[in-house]
């Protein structure tokens, strides 16, 4: 057993300068942002999930009348923009946050200033989509607003202006914070890091950074066509015009489902921290991992068009986009066998993030195994707009993404908050959630294969949906009080919960080698990496005997604190230790308000030209000024 | 400190001195990350400032920005029901008035001579501000002196960006008058779109050079700021590739 690095004797003292609302409105701390972006898309999470307990209520019986067509419409394009926008990406969002720089012993992201406008913007943004739906103006086209429908002959209102806008905002944050990921992942590891010691839920959100960079511009272009379409009648999408119908759902595709993947490949990462730390064995397979994720990234780009095998491609197109569906199961199936594998033979600790890791691999097997269904054409057809689809998608996008973020929440709740979540509350949200999910999707494999159709706001009687619809609907009930005892658990726990040690889990990787909550600076000394379980080498040498331990990668730093691995217990301030540390700024938030006001003017500009150029105008000058002043402001303070 | 590893592995002693080296950095070749104020030079894992790559991964993301641009003026090409049309004359039915191809090739060859100099007077501006600390050669002429300039260099890159945008401005205007706006057909909504979103990046390089531009006015470009130049010169570069592209595409192929 190896001695640890005897820890820098200074006084201790809570640290933390700014206090109150001003330290969170100015913060460039990337485990402030972290903390915020995981409070506001569990805000969004709920919302999203009224919004479906909404639907699931007006489809429990037969012509229902608890809401109007119309009000269906807003609900279950909402339902689906919030999902995927506002809760799933920005919850990964909060992950690549907090753990990103941890995991590669860095003292914050790349940019830490363009980390709070990512996080600025994507509130903004998601107040500017969500709002309309109080006075029922919600965009109602679907969350794939096929156009033409979505252009301005047929969808008319405002509704899908606050669409074709409030993506193009979420898409600058999720752009920007890509950028800044990536470059964090590239340039600020460790020494001794290599990529093939990173670990894999950092490998996963590597992956997904270069999805996000090179598939949003995609939506961005075919948004910017939209809306010129709906604001200023161009003729991208006007098949009067000799456009092609099929033009939007080409590159929105290319962008969607590369997205499918930005959504669940940082649920697989977290998993990929949950199963070998609870197993107490290494990963099984790491490198198969980490490629298997690099190759979902490659072949993600390849299968768009088994989203339009209806439209009548071809049986050219048809076939190759089949192919390659049925190719990317194949680095998806060697994930789930290299879980099962980590956990073969090994000693298990089932905590609650456990718990819903195992829960993933079961459901994402049976979304895996009905996407394979439709990976066929012919198959597809009979599926293809029925509940069938609805029940695929959720079981990998609760069942996978979901289930991998609540995961990942138990298990990085004590690196958080210093207190560990009730596993009591755990182990009754899981069941409850698990029991209710299934109730909810499981049936509409079923009312699918009998033709019921999506988005269908109500049905007639005696078409043998009417039982399947009340079960999914007593499951999607019965999630609303799972939810309730994980909220309650989250926020009782940050208080009461007990306390947690700074390795909460007895965990192998670097976020846990330093106290819980971590300080303001992450490490006091950055430590020099041997191998992919650098805490592990320290505390259970006999777990990671097998693994490959060198010193490759090593480099002269040049900085004077860099040191072997070691453990950190003590918390100090950075200005006790001399560290700087990025100063604290107001000026990305205002710049995202500018960029925000901007597009509302936009917004406005078709009913009223005065107030649309004046907040055009307002909010450029608020951009760009704020900008600039950003910019030329230096990054950190000498202290 | 211990000598080794928790495996019983020796640790090379040049990993056990580490923490008393001097502070010789790694990124001590590479360009300081601010100009304005003293630096920290902060460990990076390629000795690369994290600036120059997050500049080629924005670069990766506008590649996929302009080729979904591209692409959708290739699907539509020639689907235009009513003209006027690119590369071919177009009589309209009703009125009988005949529209001639609206794309002036001479003119946006000028426009695109002009926007590639623009490239080589930018790599002598970097180059100028690489040089600045170096004393110029005894008995230096008008050449050297002027090779030096930064002030010079990026005037020219401003200009010449600026010369392309009035060559834009000009054909926007004289198609707009021979009846094409991004209303007209699906060849105006993917003509303008295009140029336009490429205009606009040069209009964002042009500001962006103005502004280096005023800083060395204010307090002299040098060697320190290279890497801030080199970021807007390789945006610069980027939009000039761009741009050999459409021209290649949308005025030298014919129909």
């Amino acid at each position: 057993m190896a001695t640890v690095a005897a820890s820098p004797t200074y006084t201790s003292y809570a640290s933390g300068e700014k206090a109150g609302i001003m330290a969170w409105l100015t913060t460039t701390d990337h485990k402030k942002i972290g903390t915020l972006y995981l409070h506001t898309s569990l805000f969004f999470f709920i919302f999203g999930g009224l919004e479906a307990v909404l639907m699931r209520w007006q489809l429990m019986k037969p012509n229902q009348t608890i809401v109007t067509a119309d009000q269906f419409n807003q609900l279950f394009t909402m339902h689906g923009t919030t999902m995927v926008f506002l809760a799933i990406m920005p919850l990964s969002a909060a992950f690549f946050n907090y753990l990103i720089p941890l995991q590669l012993g860095a003292r914050d992201v790349a940019f830490p200033r363009l980390n709070a406008f990512s996080y600025w913007v994507y509130l903004f943004g998601g107040l500017f989509i969500t709002i309309p739906i109080f006075g029922w103006m919600a965009p109602n086209g679907g969350w794939f607003a096929y156009a033409p429908l979505s252009g301005r002959t047929y969808s008319p209102g405002i509704n899908m202006d606050f669409w074709v806008l409030g993506i193009q905002i979420l898409g600058i944050s999720s752009l920007a914070a890509a950028f800044n990921f990536a470059t964090t992942v590239i340039n600020l590891r460790a020494p001794g890091m290599n990529l093939m010691r990173m670990p894999m839920f950092t490998w996963m959100s590597f992956v997904t950074q270069f999805l996000i960079i090179l598939a949003f511009p995609v939506i961005t272009i075919a948004l910017v066509f939209l809306q010129f379409d709906r604001f200023f009648g161009t003729n991208f999408y006007q098949v009067s015009a000799g456009a092609d119908p099929l033009l939007w759902q080409h590159l929105f595709w290319v962008f969607g489902h590369p997205e499918v993947y930005i959504l669940i490949l940082p649920a697989f990462g977290l998993v990929s921290e949950v199963l070998p730390t609870n197993s107490k064995k290494p990963l099984f397979g790491y490198g198969v991992m980490a490629y298997s994720g690099i190759l979902i990234g490659f072949l993600g780009f390849g299968v768009w068009a088994h989203h339009m095998f209806a439209v009548g491609m071809g049986p050219i197109g048809d076939t190759v986009f089949s192919l390659t569906t049925m190719l990317i199961a194949v680095p998806t199936g060697v994930k789930i066998f290299n879980w099962i594998f980590t956990m073969w033979g090994g000693s298990i600790r089932f905590t609650a993030a456990m718990k819903f890791a195992i829960g993933l691999i079961a459901l994402f097997t049976i979304g895996g195994i009905s996407g394979i269904t439709h990976s066929s054409p012919p198959s597809d057809l009979q599926q293809t707009d029925t509940y069938y689809i609805v029940a695929h998608f959720h079981y990998v996008l609760f069942g996978g993404a979901i289930m991998g973020i609540f995961s990942g929440i138990y298990h990085y709740f004590p690196k958080m908050y210093g207190r560990y979540m009730n596993e009591t509350m755990g182990t009754w949200h899981f069941w409850l959630n698990f029991i209710a999910m299934n109730l909810t999707f499981f049936p509409m494999h079923f009312s699918g294969m009998l033709g019921m159709p999506r988005r269908i706001y109500t049905y007639d009687a005696n078409q043998g949906w009417d039982t399947l619809n009340m079960l999914s609907t007593i499951g999607a009930f019965l999630l609303m009080p799972a939810t309730l005892i994980f909220i309650y658990n989250f926020f009782t726990s940050k208080k009461g919960g007990a306390p947690a040690p700074g390795n909460a889990w007895d965990a192998a990787t670097l976020e846990w080698s330093i106290p819980s909550p971590p300080p303001e600076y992450n490490f006091a000394k950055i430590p020099v990496v041997h191998s992919r379980y650098p805490l592990w080498d320290l505390t259970h040498p006999e777990r990671t005997k097998d693994v490959p331990h060198t010193d490759a990668g090593m480099v002269h730093t040049g900085e004077h604190d860099v040191v072997d691995m070691h453990i950190e217990t003590e918390t100090f301030t950075a200005k006790q230790l001399g560290i700087p540390m990025p100063s604290s700024t107001i000026k990305p938030l205002w710049t995202a308000l500018g960029l925000v006001i901007m597009f509302t003017g936009l917004l406005v500009l078709p009913h009223n030209k005065t107030a649309g150029f004046a907040g055009i105008g307002v909010g450029a000058s608020m951009l760009v000024g704020f900008l600039y002043a950003w910019l030329t402001t230096p990054l950190e303070e000498h202290h | 400190m211990r000598a080794a590893d928790s495996a019983g592995r020796p640790i090379p002693s040049s990993v056990l001195s580490l923490g008393a080296q001097p502070l010789v950095s790694a990124t001590a070749h590479a360009a300081p990350a601010h100009g304005s104020h003293e630096e920290h030079h902060h460990y990076t894992t390629t000795g690369l400032d994290s600036r120059k790559i997050a500049v080629w991964a924005f670069i990766g993301s506008e590649c996929m920005l302009f080729a979904s641009l591209i692409s959708t003026y290739l699907i539509y090409k020639g689907r235009s029901i009513v003209g006027p049309f690119p590369h071919t004359s177009w009589t309209h039915p009703q009125t009988g008035q005949v529209f001639k191809p609206i794309l002036n090739i001479p003119v946006t060859s000028a426009s695109t001579f002009v926007l590639l100099m623009s490239s080589l007077a930018m790599v002598l501006a970097l180059s100028a501000v690489e040089n600045k600390d170096k004393p110029l050669p005894a008995g230096a002429g008008l050449g050297d002196r002027m090779l030096a300039s930064s002030k010079l260099w990026l005037w020219a890159t401003c200009l010449l960006g600026a010369g392309f945008l009035a060559f834009q401005a000009y054909e926007f205007t004289s198609f707009v008058h021979e009846g094409l706006t991004i209303k007209t057909n699906l060849f105006g909504s993917t003509f303008f779109t295009l140029t336009g979103f490429h205009g606009a990046h040069v209009t964002a390089g042009v500001i962006w050079l103005g502004t280096l531009l005023a800083i060395d006015y204010q307090r002299g470009l040098g060697p320190k700021d290279a890497l801030n130049v080199d970021i807007a010169a390789l945006y610069w570069h980027f939009v000039d590739v761009v741009w050999i592209a459409i021209f290649t595409l949308l005025y030298l192929i014919p129909d």
